[in-house]
C-alpha cells in the first residue's frame, strides 16, 4: 500500500474552543490508483490532506492521533527536516485556485525551476531547462516562449497546468489534488482532469482527488471516500455507491446532483446545515439531518460497518438505506 | 509574437480574470494601448510584475519627477558640496555678521559672519547622511526581526510586540535629550544610532503585519507543500510580497528623520559646532529673527523642501505600489 491513515484525529485549538476536524480517518491508497474524498465544506477532507502533507498550521491545529503511513513508513515520526524532503519529492499537492496559488512575482520557470534547484540542487541553467520541458509535458504551447512570463499572463487554465507540471516536476509517488478543477469553468476543468488522469496513469502514481463535485469523481476515481464531521461515513468502489449508496448522505449527495431526465422538478437538498466542529451532535454526527434517523441515532455512534469486502458504511441502517 | 499561444480559454478568461493583480495589469494594459497600434505589439508582451507595472506608473507621475530631481540634486551636492561652493564653511569673518544678501554671497552672512549659501549647501551633506543612513538602518533591522515576528509567531511575536509598545511610548524629542546628552561624540552617528533604536519598531509593526499577510497566501502553502524549506519561503516567496509597505513607509519617514536631526540640533543635543547642520544653523538664528531673518529662512527652507522631497517621493510610491490605486 502507497499510503494508509489510520485512525487520524486533528483538532484545532482557537479561543472559542476545541474544533474537531478529523475524527478518526481511515484510508488508503495504491499506486497508480484514484481514491476521491467527497464532501461538504469543513468535513474535513482538507485537513486530512494537509495532515498528510505535513502543512498543517501547528498551532492552532494539533494532529491527536493516529498514523499516516507512506510507503511503510509512519510520517508523524519523522522530523520536520525529513518530512520536508518528502514533500515534493515524494508527494505533492495541486491546489484549488492556481492563480493565487502561483507566487505573482516570479515567473512560471523560475518556480517550476525551483523544484530542480530545492530537490535535485541542480544549476538554473538546467533548471530552467526542465520547466520548459514540464510545461510541453502539460501541453502549455509554446513553452520555450512563455517560460518567462508571470502567472498572471496565464489563462485559469493554464495556471492550473503550471501547478500541475509543479506537483509533478520530481515524479511524486503520490499526488494530492484539492479541489483542482473548482476554480475553472466546465469546458477547461474537463481537459485540466483529463491530463491529470493521463499524467498518473503514465508515471502510475496515487492520487487522492479531494471535491465536492460528484459528477467529476464517477470518470475518474477507483474508489471513494465520503466525509462528514471528520469522519468517512462511506467507502466504496466507485461503481457501488453510484449504483446503491449505503449512507442517508451519500444518498443525498447523489440525489441533489441536477439531471437532465428530472427536467421541471424541485432539486433535491440535503435539509439543515452541517454541523459545528465545536460541538459535534452525539450519536451520529448526521443525525439531525437524516431523514432515517432513529433513536439509536441520537445515542450511538454508528462504526464503519463492513457491507462488502472493500465497502463500509457508517449507519446503523446501511441495508435499508442500500434497499433504497 | 509572444501573444499567439494563448489557446481558445486564455480568451474566456483573459476576460475575467479575478483578482486585484488582474484587474489592474488589464487596465495598464488598456492605457498602454496607442490609438491605431495593433494589440500585441505593445509592451503587453513583455514580463510584467508589481515592481515593472510600479515603475511605469512612476515614470509617468509629476510628483514622482519633481521629488526625483530635487532629491538626485541634494545627494549630489552632498556627495561634492564644493561643486557649487567655492569657500569653506568654517571659513568666517566677524566683520561681516548678520549682514544680508551682497555680491559673491547671495544669502548674505549669519551670525559668525559665516556664508550662509556655504553652510546651507554643505548642510545638505548631515542631512542626508543623518536621513539615509538612519532609513538604511530602521528598515533593515525593523523587517528582520518584524518579518521574523510575524513568520514564526509564538512567544518571540509577543514578546517583540511588546518590546515596540515600549518603544512606542518613549516621547522622540524627550528620549532624544535624555540620550544623546550624555553622548560625547560629536558626529553624526550618534544621532542616527538613536533614530534606528526609535524608529526600528515602526517599520518592524508593518514588517510583521505584512508577512502573516503574505505567509497566509496560497503560494506560501504551496511552497511548503513542494518541499520549500522555511529560509527558502521567507527570503523568495514572503519577502518580495512583503517588502512593498516597508519601502513606502521608510521612504515617508527618511524625511521625517532629517527634520528630527535638525530638531536634536536645535535642541543642542544633535550635532554641535564645528559640525555643519541646517538644525544648528536654524537654532543659532532664531533669536535674530527680527532684524536678520535671512539667517533662519535658508536653512529653514533647505530643510522644508528636503522633507518635503522625500514625503513626496514616499507618497508616490505608495500610489504606484497598490495596485487598487490605478
Amino acid at each position: 500500500m502507497l499510503l494508509e491513515v489510520r485512525d487520524l484525529h486533528v483538532e484545532f485549538h482557537t479561543r472559542d474552543g476545541v474544533a474537531k476536524a478529523v475524527n478518526g480517518v481511515d484510508y488508503s491508497v495504491d499506486a497508480g490508483q484514484t481514491l476521491a474524498v467527497l464532501g461538504e465544506s469543513g468535513s474535513g477532507k482538507s485537513v486530512t490532506a494537509q495532515a498528510v502533507m505535513g502543512i498543517l498550521d501547528i498551532p492552532p491545529g494539533k494532529i491527536t492521533g493516529g498514523e499516516i503511513l507512506f510507503q511503510g513508513r509512519d510520517l508523524l515520526g519523522l522530523k520536520e527536516e525529513e518530512r520536508r524532503k518528502v514533500r515534493g519529492a515524494e508527494m505533492a499537492m495541486i491546489f484549488q485556485d492556481a492563480l493565487s496559488s502561483l507566487n505573482p512575482v516570479l515567473t512560471v520557470g523560475d518556480q517550476l525551476g525551483e523544484m530542480f534547484i530545492v530537490h535535485r540542487g541542480m544549476s538554473k541553467k538546467d533548471a530552467r531547462a526542465k520547466a520548459v520541458e514540464l510545461m510541453d509535458r502539460v501541453r502549455i504551447p509554446a513553452a520555450a516562449a512563455r517560460v518567462g512570463d508571470y502567472p498572471h499572463q496565464f489563462s485559469g487554465g493554464m495556471r492550473q497546468r503550471i501547478m500541475i507540471a509543479m506537483a509533478l516536476a520530481l515524479e511524486p509517488a503520490l499526488i494530492i489534488a484539492d479541489e483542482p478543477t473548482t476554480a475553472l469553468d466546465v469546458t477547461v476543468q474537463a481537459q485540466v482532469m483529463d491530463l491529470l488522469a493521463d499524467l498518473q496513469r503514465e508515471y502510475n502514481m496515487g492520487l487522492i482527488l479531494i471535491t465536492h463535485d460528484l459528477g467529476v469523481v464517477a470518470d475518474v476515481a477507483d474508489k471513494i471516500a465520503v466525509m462528514y464531521a471528520g469522519r468517512i461515513v462511506e467507502s466504496a468502489p466507485v461503481h457501488d455507491i453510484y449504483k446503491a449508496p449505503a449512507h442517508p448522505y451519500t444518498r443525498g449527495l447523489l440525489d441533489s446532483i441536477p439531471r437532465l431526465d428530472q427536467k421541471g422538478q424541485e432539486l433535491y437538498a440535503i435539509k439543515g446545515l452541517p454541523p459545528n466542529l465545536m460541538h459535534i451532535p452525539p450519536g451520529c454526527a448526521f443525525n439531525p439531518r437524516c431523514p432515517m434517523a432513529q433513536d439509536v441515532c441520537r445515542t450511538d455512534e454508528p462504526p464503519l460497518y463492513e457491507v462488502d469486502e472493500d465497502r463500509g458504511s457508517a449507519c446503523h441502517f446501511w441495508r435499508e438505506c442500500l434497499d433504497g | 509574437m509572444p501573444e499567439q499561444p494563448y489557446e481558445q480559454e486564455g480568451a474566456i478568461a483573459g476576460t475575467g480574470m479575478g483578482g486585484a493583480m488582474d484587474l489592474a495589469t488589464s487596465e495598464a494594459t488598456t492605457l498602454e494601448k496607442t490609438p491605431g497600434g495593433p494589440e500585441g505589439t505593445g509592451p503587453a508582451g513583455k514580463p510584467r510584475s508589481l515592481w515593472s507595472d510600479a515603475w511605469r506608473d512612476l515614470r509617468r507621475n509629476p510628483v514622482f519627477i519633481i521629488a526625483g530631481v530635487v532629491i538626485l540634486f541634494l545627494v549630489f551636492i552632498s556627495l561634492w558640496p564644493s561643486s557649487i561652493t567655492w569657500m569653506s564653511p568654517l571659513t568666517c569673518d566677524l566683520a561681516k555678521a548678520q549682514q544680508g544678501s551682497q555680491p559673491g554671497h547671495p544669502f548674505g552672512f549669519d551670525g559668525q559672519g559665516c556664508d550662509v549659501y556655504t553652510r546651507t549647501v554643505y548642510g545638505t551633506r548631515t542631512s542626508v547622511t543623518v536621513g539615509v543612513c538612519a532609513t538604511l538602518g530602521v528598515a533593515i533591522l525593523g523587517s528582520v526581526l518584524g518579518g521574523l515576528a510575524g513568520y514564526f509567531g509564538g512567544a518571540w511575536d509577543s514578546f517583540l510586540s511588546r518590546i515596540t509598545d515600549i518603544f512606542f511610548a518613549i516621547p522622540v524629542v524627550l528620549g532624544g535629550l535624555v540620550l544623546l546628552s550624555v553622548v560625547t561624540s560629536n558626529t553624526v552617528w550618534p544621532v542616527v544610532g538613536f533614530i534606528v533604536l526609535l524608529g526600528w519598531p515602526q517599520i518592524a509593526r508593518i514588517g510583521r503585519g505584512s508577512v502573516i499577510t503574505a505567509k497566509h497566501n496560497d503560494y506560501v502553502h504551496a511552497a511548503r507543500s513542494l518541499g520549500a524549506s522555511n529560509s527558502r519561503i521567507l527570503l523568495r516567496h514572503i519577502a518580495p510580497n512583503a517588502v512593498a509597505p516597508v519601502i513606502v513607509v521608510a521612504t515617508i519617514a527618511l524625511g521625517t528623520y532629517i527634520a528630527l536631526e535638525a530638531t536634536l540640533s536645535f535642541l543642542g543635543v544633535g550635532l554641535k559646532p564645528p559640525n555643519v547642520s541646517w538644525g544648528i544653523d536654524i537654532s543659532a538664528a532664531s533669536p535674530y529673527i527680527r532684524n536678520a531673518p535671512h539667517m533662519l529662512l535658508w536653512p529653514a527652507g533647505a530643510l522644508a523642501l528636503t522633507v518635503l522631497a522625500f514625503i513626496m517621493l514616499g507618497d508616490a510610491v505608495r500610489d504606484a505600489l497598490d495596485p487598487k490605486l490605478r
